[in-house]
């Protein structure tokens, strides 16, 4: 487990006015609760206990509950991962067109020791990830935001060149 | 990027008319491609007129369950006493299937004008569009389309200024395909975990916040456009096969195929000449073993069933499998089966929301008694173990993520006994990484 380090509080000045903003698009204040954690995992890379705890403050929640849900959901970081996080599809269509070598490629052009393992330098972190939803296009995978599709193990290494 | 790839004479470009040409993105180059008339002329229309066209046009849910359209919105109260809600299911996630993603990369106008005509039809002032979340590039473009449609009066309190209120706004999901199940969806909209309701109610009834609602996916909304624009008449005309099963359909064709992507075609086409003709056949020296035609959770067809299946509702019900959400993974004579099948379950038991048992256990153990026959630990019995387990697994729980878990599972090993009595009698290498 990591420690809980004191995070500036998410919920202030420009991010505060999103969410009153995001506020207004449901009728009850816990429908912002999936808005409000991407929030906080786009200021912090992760969501710690203590980011739950102010969620929850903030839309009349208790903290038990928003954990619940973000235990929910896998797009979620309840650690904190590499500053680029890469998410390779593994799954059937994927797979039939190679994509564990994809996996596997990535693995060692980022020096991760596994799956879900994160690079020595904190630049990397691999995971495979179910079904990206672009299985035409074999094999996609996602760094942070960035999709990109029709990867190849031969071109691993040229992407990550991209990812400094 | 798949696209701009130059349609195939055999296609009916209809949906996809606009993909690969990014002008068409913009609210300039939509309403230049005739956009926004539909969704004038159907705020000019009674509600319920709009309803009886789609009603009338045979249009069925694309999402999977394929569900008369028309007739869900009809399930809607007429005397509207309180605030009812469109949602717009992109929460593609079902293995195989990529066609929605295309249609917001694309053509975000025509989706957002389908759920605004849709929301008019069915008395919504709201629409939420549930995205997955891994779609960063899809929600990038819709939401800017839909900034530019509020900013030109599209949308908002006064919807093309006819004093209609239809508000449209993106929630962005988080990675769980649990969600594309209806009810998941509403309570993922709410800010709950997305665990399956029981129904009924039905959504209709009491559906997101517990207020009638209906849900809709991408395919179907933005079929709903053409269907205003061209009549009802027309949209039944496109039809190759029967009267139950009309329009055009979007097929994702992933896997051993020359050119895989999304390909339209009219209900009723043959898969023969999708897999061959469009697609350019199997890879080089190969031949075709099986297909799994409509998104991972539906039972696998064998290269005799494939070659003569008929693609709409009813054609792939008679080969022995369904046409879900039109999601096509096809496999040629190098794929192992059993392997795939271990993939396909371990899919669903990392998306198992694990409420009900048959479908947190079963598919668990799915996987390892898959997982043991593929180290070469397996026992004949282990075969009649798994297709009780997915009998077991079957109609029993309060979705269907378990039954498409058990699907696949059976029909390969009903259909290709051998692949898995070969790794059992030791006349197949044990795969390395399990054994």
């Amino acid at each position: 487990m990591h420690e809980t380090t004191a995070q500036e509080p998410v919920f202030t000045g420009e991010r505060r006015e999103r969410l009153v903003t995001i506020l207004q698009r449901y009728p009850t204040k816990r429908a912002a609760l999936l808005p409000a954690l991407w929030m906080v995992q786009e200021a912090h890379g992760w969501i710690s206990d203590g980011a739950m705890a102010e969620v929850a403050q903030v839309l009349d929640l208790t903290p038990a509950y928003v954990k619940g849900v973000v235990t929910f959901y896998t797009m979620y970081h309840q650690h904190p991962v590499g500053k680029y996080f890469i998410q390779v599809c593994t799954t059937t269509p994927c797979n039939i067109c190679g994509a564990e070598k994809v996996a596997e490629a990535f693995l060692q052009a980022t020096g991760c020791a596994e799956l879900g393992a994160t690079s020595p330098d904190g630049r990397f972190t691999v995971i495979e990830v179910e079904c990206l939803g672009a299985c035409g296009f074999a094999t996609p995978v996602l760094i942070n935001d960035d999709f990109i599709d029709g990867v190849t193990p031969e071109g691993v290494r040229e992407l990550l060149a991209r990812y400094p | 990027m798949g696209y701009p790839h130059a349609p195939h004479d055999k296609e009916t470009v209809v949906l996809s008319r606009y993909f690969g040409d990014a002008e068409a993105r913009t609210y300039d180059g939509w309403t230049k491609r005739g956009g926004y008339q539909a969704l004038e002329q159907a705020l000019g229309t009674d509600p319920q007129v709009v309803t009886d066209a789609v009603k009338a046009s045979g249009l069925r849910g694309r999402g999977g369950a394929g569900f008369p359209a028309g007739v869900k919105w009809d399930f809607m109260p007429k005397q509207k006493s309180k605030p009812h809600y469109l949602c717009c299911n992109a929460d593609e996630s079902e293995p195989g299937t990529f066609k929605d993603r295309e249609i917001m990369r694309w053509t975000p106008h025509a989706l957002i004008e389908g759920c605004a005509i849709t929301a008019h039809a069915i008395r919504a002032e709201t629409v939420y569009v549930y995205i997955r979340g891994e779609f960063t590039e899809p929600i990038r473009i819709m939401q800017a389309a839909l900034d530019e449609a509020y900013k030109r009066g599209v949308l908002g309190k006064n919807a093309m200024g006819t004093g209609v209120p239809i508000d449209v706004y993106i929630h962005r999901g988080a990675g769980a395909y649990i969600c594309g199940e209806e009810t998941a969806l509403m309570n993922s909209i709410e800010g709950r975990r997305g665990n399956p309701r029981i129904r009924p109610p039905f959504p209709a009834a009491v559906g997101v916040f517990g207020m009638p609602t209906t849900i809709n996916n991408v395919e179907t909304l933005t079929s709903v456009l053409h269907i205003i624009t061209h009549g009802a008449e027309w949209y039944k005309g496109l039809s190759l096969s029967n009267p139950k099963s009309t329009g055009t359909k979007l097929m994702s064709v992933c896997g051993h195929v020359a050119r895989p992507g999304n390909y339209e075609i009219t209900m009723g086409f043959p898969m023969q000449d999708l897999i061959y003709e469009m697609c350019g056949g199997m890879r080089q020296g190969r031949a075709l073993k099986a297909v799994i035609p409509g998104g991972s959770s539906v039972p696998l067809l064998n290269r005799e069933e494939a070659e003569g299946c008929v693609l709409d509702y009813e054609g792939v019900v008679a080969a022995g499998s369904m046409l879900g959400s039109g999601g096509m993974i096809v496999f040629d004579d190098s794929a192992d089966l059993v392997y795939q099948m271990m993939r396909i379950a371990k899919f669903y038991a990392h998306e198992s929301c694990a409420q009900c048992t048959q479908c947190r256990e079963g598919t668990a153990w799915t996987v390892r008694i898959l997982q043991k026959i593929l180290a070469g630990q397996g026992e004949m019995q282990d075969i009649d173990l798994l297709l009780d387990l997915g009998e077991q697994m079957t109609g029993k729980t309060i979705c269907v993520l378990s039954d498409s878990c058990a699907a696949p599972v059976g029909s390969a090993i009903k259909k290709f006994p051998l692949e898995f009595e070969a790794y059992i009698k030791g006349a197949r290498r044990p795969v390395a990484a399990l054994a």
